[in-house]
């Protein structure tokens, strides 16, 4: 039997999404439903002094019209904690419709509840809002003047600011230093479907939730301290999440307000974001500038690097993306500063999105590289082997593993770099300018910090069921754990279920910072072993067993059947033992503890990323015609679903390269682009030939399956090797993304 | 969605008494626009009259080689229809360079030529707008107003008319055919698109309840090699930063014809008359082309994000005009 892991198994959800029978979380029919509708403030700060609801209740099909004056008080709103430390993980430490003060523009101020959605959504206009409006601060060039350096980001996991060696002085010695001012527009995830909360109470204390969801786990816990009810009165279901990017990473506000909807009214109620509220309800990627300087020796050499960041967070967190950590990291470096500055301002909670810092951190290091590289009048490839690090640069402690010279190495000879020209300016077909560039791709793995459980089940048949609390949101993450669980237990993977998407499973962290798979993997292995150790043990135990005596060590299971490994002719399948035994099944619940976060080695993921592009040299217009990214994320579980997340994931960069920006209007205070015909992603007539690869490793000391990641390391550097390629067929630097066609007239 | 009452007819003067009794009522076609807009209640009908049964949806030959698209002919029908294809290329391209197939399928020609702007100020209904609520201003003016207008702007308004359509048939002077309660009327293409002035509110000069039964496309022997060419931030999906519909005959290397209007620019679709005044008769040569273009844009007004429209118009009109005059070379 050939081993599932490593194999291309077709997604196990796949027929039912094909089919329309996948259950979204606005698609639960329930008898009673009703429809919630939420209402967001229009103005960007100020109060709201007067609230007229009288229509609205009196709409046809309305049940309840709730305000801050009506809504149900919160008990307790938990800090901000990234859904990877496995607690309570609200979006922000701020919740809505408590009291008249707006915040934001968008911010929720009314929920109306009513027979259809349609009925509910009218009504909603029939609310009449007058507001005291305040000053606002919707753009970083409004607030610089007040920009403070935190204490720690990132829902206070990472300190606001870090440094090693003495970078004044090795930037003053430094023989080559390049420096550079980059401006990213804010982004939005827009995954394809909308956040939603279908909420049940079945009885006061007992509360059902479909939710669409990162994180089952996190909804429970949260919403429990927000309603001030215990953990077990509080059931989350997902069932099939369609994407989230890190929109749905953390809990916001539409679960409980569903909640709060559905007690008030005393029916089931669904609450669907609509797309436009997408872009007020779930965080984004924050408006920033990042300053890099970068000292290097005439040969390449780095010495120096200052980073730092400037960025928009709301009024209630100090949470920047970590847009430094992984570029502190990626190249030998003796002499290090990091700064993050925040600006408070009338936004929502920025939050993760998709690489959330590596894209835009490494995207302003990979371009200053760039410049380094042309100035010294080197290869922008030999100029980063030059650079490369065994050990992790801040603790000194070698990489876990790395291959990050294969990875250079693999994507040159895939792309035939070592052909290039790299005069800029140097290629032309007809109208087109044609130019190449290339990036490194970095990125952290992140563990989760509490224990990773897992069950498993085994039929006398022969077929197994696996669970574990993890929600399936376009990953494929059922899939590879179905193969994961097959080949610990020696399976075929037809004989094995996987169920997730709900709380009452055995306890896994939200699915975040590409470390879902390694979690749920870890834990479902451990526990799929666990379980055919159990059922070897009770094998060379019994008295009837052809395996009676063996030493368990030298038994394996072949396709179901346990056998001596150097005698595979003797052994017995676990069904023969469960029925000769008369044994329904054999349960276990496994526990995978992650190891401790100072572990003996550095960790990262590392990849090369090179693209092709074409510029309209009158026009302006870019193309990306080919793009190579070789990654080496550990292990591959299902090399289909990996190439898929890596292409993905380029795609990502393609998007935030040249097209993605949300625009805000800084005198209304809100966005205005919000919808997908105005907020720009790559389609299908964009996307270029991708060839993606893996180079292989083997990393024992990161988890017990290997695994590093594939969820975000595809994002990392793709816009930076675009930007790179633009200068190559151009001559101009672009320090400003998304590159849109009037910066190159 | 505010309610609404919703009947279907089959027979045009139903429809036509049905709409023009009811002020508060509307023609429903394909709906790309028109659901789009009532769900975010920017159009807010009280009663929509579903047209999609009424017998125009033919594309027919005229006599002396003109063409009739009937008025709910579908965008992908019309592009794909082998006349429309060798006869008037430019119409064909222009409508598969827009929307996307599933959108093309729905929507109707005569829906086209009747969308609404693309401003996202229109859209917001709280935000001021002369043309959603006259008199409330103008949001785009000093917004967010990267795709908007550099011509044919007034104070009231800057909206870019979205139709790709629109700019082909400005380019052919196609005539657009009418039914109403005070009977049919033919209006020239020109005349069917108002300039946005004081009254930004009102685009076309039709009356409550007339129907737009056909579009007829004039006999043009040069409009066989006629293009449509669209610029924009990505590949597809997406309206025009600038679009130019082009038809050009060079005869001993000079301009014998040119029809020329352009897309994404402008408040209507616009008939690019000043560039073709320079280069009727002139030496087809980049010099022509160049100083057409600037003659064109000559009165463009930038409002900010826009300002990269004007440099940007003039070379895809000197594009236009270089890879045309070139196939003209060669043919
Ligand atoms: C995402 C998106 C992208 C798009 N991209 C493009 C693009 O790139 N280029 C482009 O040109 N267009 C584009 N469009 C617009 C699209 O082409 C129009 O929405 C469509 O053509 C409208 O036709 P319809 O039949 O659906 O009209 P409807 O939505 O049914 O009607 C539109 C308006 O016209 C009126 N109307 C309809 N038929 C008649 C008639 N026979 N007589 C009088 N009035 C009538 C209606 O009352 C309504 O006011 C896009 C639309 C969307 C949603
Ligand atoms: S440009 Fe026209 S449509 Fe846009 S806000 Fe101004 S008046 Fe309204």
């Amino acid at each position: 039997m050939s081993p599932a892991i490593g194999a291309t198994l077709n997604r196990v959800d796949g027929r039912f999404k094909v089919r329309g029978e996948s259950r979204y979380s606005a698609e639960i029919q329930l008898t009673n439903l009703t429809h919630a509708v939420v209402v967001n403030a229009k103005v960007a700060s100020g109060r709201i002094t007067s609230i007229d609801t009288g229509e609205a209740e009196r709409a046809a099909g309305v049940l309840a019209v709730l305000t801050h004056r009506n809504l149900g008080r919160i008990a307790t709103v938990p800090r901000l904690l990234p859904s990877l430390a496995g607690l309570a993980a609200p979006g922000q430490s701020f919740f809505p419709m408590q009291d008249e003060t707006v915040h934001y523009s968008g911010q929720p101020i009314a929920i109306v509840v009513a027979d259809t959605i349609e009925r509910a959504d009218h009504a909603g206009t029939l609310i009449r809002v007058e507001y005291e409006t305040g000053p606002a601060t919707t753009l970083l060039d409004q607030g610089r003047d007040r920009a403070y350096v935190p204490k720690r980001i990132f829902g206070g996991l990472l300190p606001g600011q870090g440094s090693r060696g003495d970078v004044g002085k090795a930037l003053a010695e430094a023989e080559v230093c390049v420096e550079a001012t980059y401006r990213f527009a804010p982004n939005h995830h827009n995954p394809i479907e909308p956040s939603a909360s279908t909420a049940v109470w079945d009885d006061v204390d007992r509360l059902t939730i479909y939710d669409s969801t990162q994180g089952p786990n996190s909804v429970q816990l949260t919403v429990a301290e927000l309603l001030g009810l215990p953990p077990i009165s509080i059931r989350v279901v997902s069932h099939a999440v369609g994407g989230s990017f890190g929109s749905k990473a953390m809990v916001w506000h539409h679960p409980t307000l569903a909640a709060l909807a559905a007690r008030h009214v005393g029916r089931p109620v669904r609450l669907a974001l609509t797309r436009e509220q997408m872009f007020t309800s779930c965080g984004h990627r924050e408006e920033q500038e990042q300053r890099i300087t970068i000292g290097a020796r005439a040969d390449g050499r780095i010495t120096a690097l200052r980073h730092h960041k400037i960025s928009l967070t709301s009024p209630f967190d100090d949470w920047a993306e970590p847009s430094l950590q992984s570029a502190a990291v990626a190249y030998t470096n003796p002499n290090y500063e990091g700064i993050y500055h925040l600006v408070r301002g009338n936004t929502i909670t920025p939050t993760f999105m998709r690489a959330p810092g590596e894209a835009t951190g490494m995207f302003a290091l990979e371009c200053a590289m760039d410049e380094l590289a042309e100035r010294i009048g080197i290869d922008p490839l030999e100029l980063r082997m030059r650079n490369v690090s065994d050990t992790d640069p801040e603790s000194g402690k070698p990489w876990s593993s790395s291959g990050l010279r294969e990875c250079y190495q693999r994507a040159a000879e895939l792309f035939g770099w070592h052909d290039r020209d790299p005069r800029p300016g140097s290629r032309r077909e007809g109208q087109w300018l044609v130019g190449t560039g290339m990036a490194s791709s970095l990125y952290p793995v992140t563990q989760p910090v509490n224990p990773q459980r897992a069950k498993a089940r085994l039929y006398n048949d022969g077929t197994a069921v696996i669970e574990a609390g993890v929600s399936e949101f376009g990953t494929g993450v059922f899939t590879a754990m179905t193969q994961v669980a097959a080949d610990a237990l020696g399976l075929a993977p037809e004989r094995v279920r996987f169920v997730g998407g709900s709380s009452d499973l055995p306890n896994i962290t939200a699915a975040v910072g590409s470390a879902g798979t390694s979690a749920v993997g870890s834990a479902v292995h451990v526990t799929a072993c666990e379980l055919r150790d159990q059922l070897i043990r009770r094998a060379v135990g019994d008295d009837h067993s052809p395996l009676r005596g063996a030493d368990p060590a030298r038994v394996e299971v072949r396709d179901g059947k346990m056998v001596l490994s150097d005698r595979p002719d003797v052994g017995e399948t676990y069904a023969d033992l469960l029925h000769r035994t008369m044994t329904p099944d054999v349960e276990v619940l496994g526990t995978w503890n992650p190891p401790p976060q100072d572990a003996e080695y550095g960790i990262h993921t590392f990849g090369a990323q090179m693209a092709e592009v074409v510029v309209d040299a009158d026009l302006g217009v870019v193309r990306v015609r080919r793009m190579v990214g070789v990654f080496a994320p550990g292990r591959v579980l299902n090399r289909k679903l990996a190439h898929s997340q890596l292409m993905g994931g380029m795609l990502w960069g393609l998007g935030q390269a040249l097209l993605e920006a949300t625009r805000m209007d800084p005198r209304l205070g809100r966005w205005a682009n919000s919808s997908l015909g105005d907020y720009l992603v790559p389609v299908n007539a964009d996307a270029p030939d991708v060839v993606v690869d893996t180079v292989e490793l083997r990393d024992e000391a990161v988890n017990p399956v290997g695994i590093k990641g594939v969820g975000e390391i595809g994002v990392v550097g793709a816009a930076a090797a675009i930007a790179n390629a633009v200068h190559h067929a151009t001559g101009r630097r672009m320090y400003e993304l998304p590159i849109t066609l009037e910066k190159l007239l | 969605m505010r309610p609404i009452s919703y009947s279907r007819v089959s027979d045009v003067s139903t429809a036509i008494g049905t709409v023009a009794a009811d002020p508060g009522s509307a023609f429903l076609a394909g709906g790309t626009t028109q659901v789009d807009l009532l769900r975010i209640y920017v159009e807010q009908p009280r009663r929509l009259v579903d047209i999609n049964d009424l017998p125009l949806k033919q594309v027919e030959e005229l006599p002396g080689g003109g063409l009739r698209l009937g008025g709910l002919a579908r965008m992908s029908d019309v592009a794909e229809h082998p006349t429309v294809r060798q006869r008037y290329p430019m119409v064909s391209e222009s409508l598969l360079l827009g929307a996307s197939p599933q959108l093309r399928h729905m929507a109707s020609v005569a829906g086209n030529l009747m969308q609404r702007v693309r401003c996202t100020y229109f859209r917001d209904t709280e935000a001021a707008c002369n043309k959603r609520a006259p008199g409330t201003g103008c949001s785009a003016m000093d917004g967010v107003n990267r795709g908007h207008a550099v011509l044919g702007t007034s104070d009231c308004c800057i909206a870019t008319h979205p139709s790709d359509l629109g700019v082909a048939l400005m380019a052919l002077d196609a005539v657009v055919r009418t039914e109403g309660p005070a009977g049919q009327r033919s209006i020239p293409i020109d005349d069917f698109y108002l300039l946005p002035g004081t009254t930004p509110e009102r685009e076309h000069p039709l009356t409550h309840g007339e129907l737009v039964t056909g579009i007829d496309l004039p006999p043009l022997p040069v409009a066989a090699r006629s293009r449509y060419i669209k610029i924009r931030d990505r590949e597809s999906y997406e309206f025009a930063l600038v679009a130019v519909a082009i038809a050009m005959s060079v005869v001993d290397g000079r301009i014998a014809e040119i029809r020329l209007a352009l897309g994404g620019l402008a408040t209507k679709p616009w008939r690019a008359r000043a560039a073709e005044r320079v280069l009727d008769g002139a030496p087809a040569t980049a010099d022509s082309f160049t100083r057409a273009a600037e003659a064109e844009l000559a009165g463009a007004v930038p409002h900010g994000m826009n300002a990269f429209k004007i440099e940007l118009g003039k070379r895809t009109i000197v594009r236009a005009l270089t890879e045309t005059a070139q196939r003209e070379e060669s043919a």
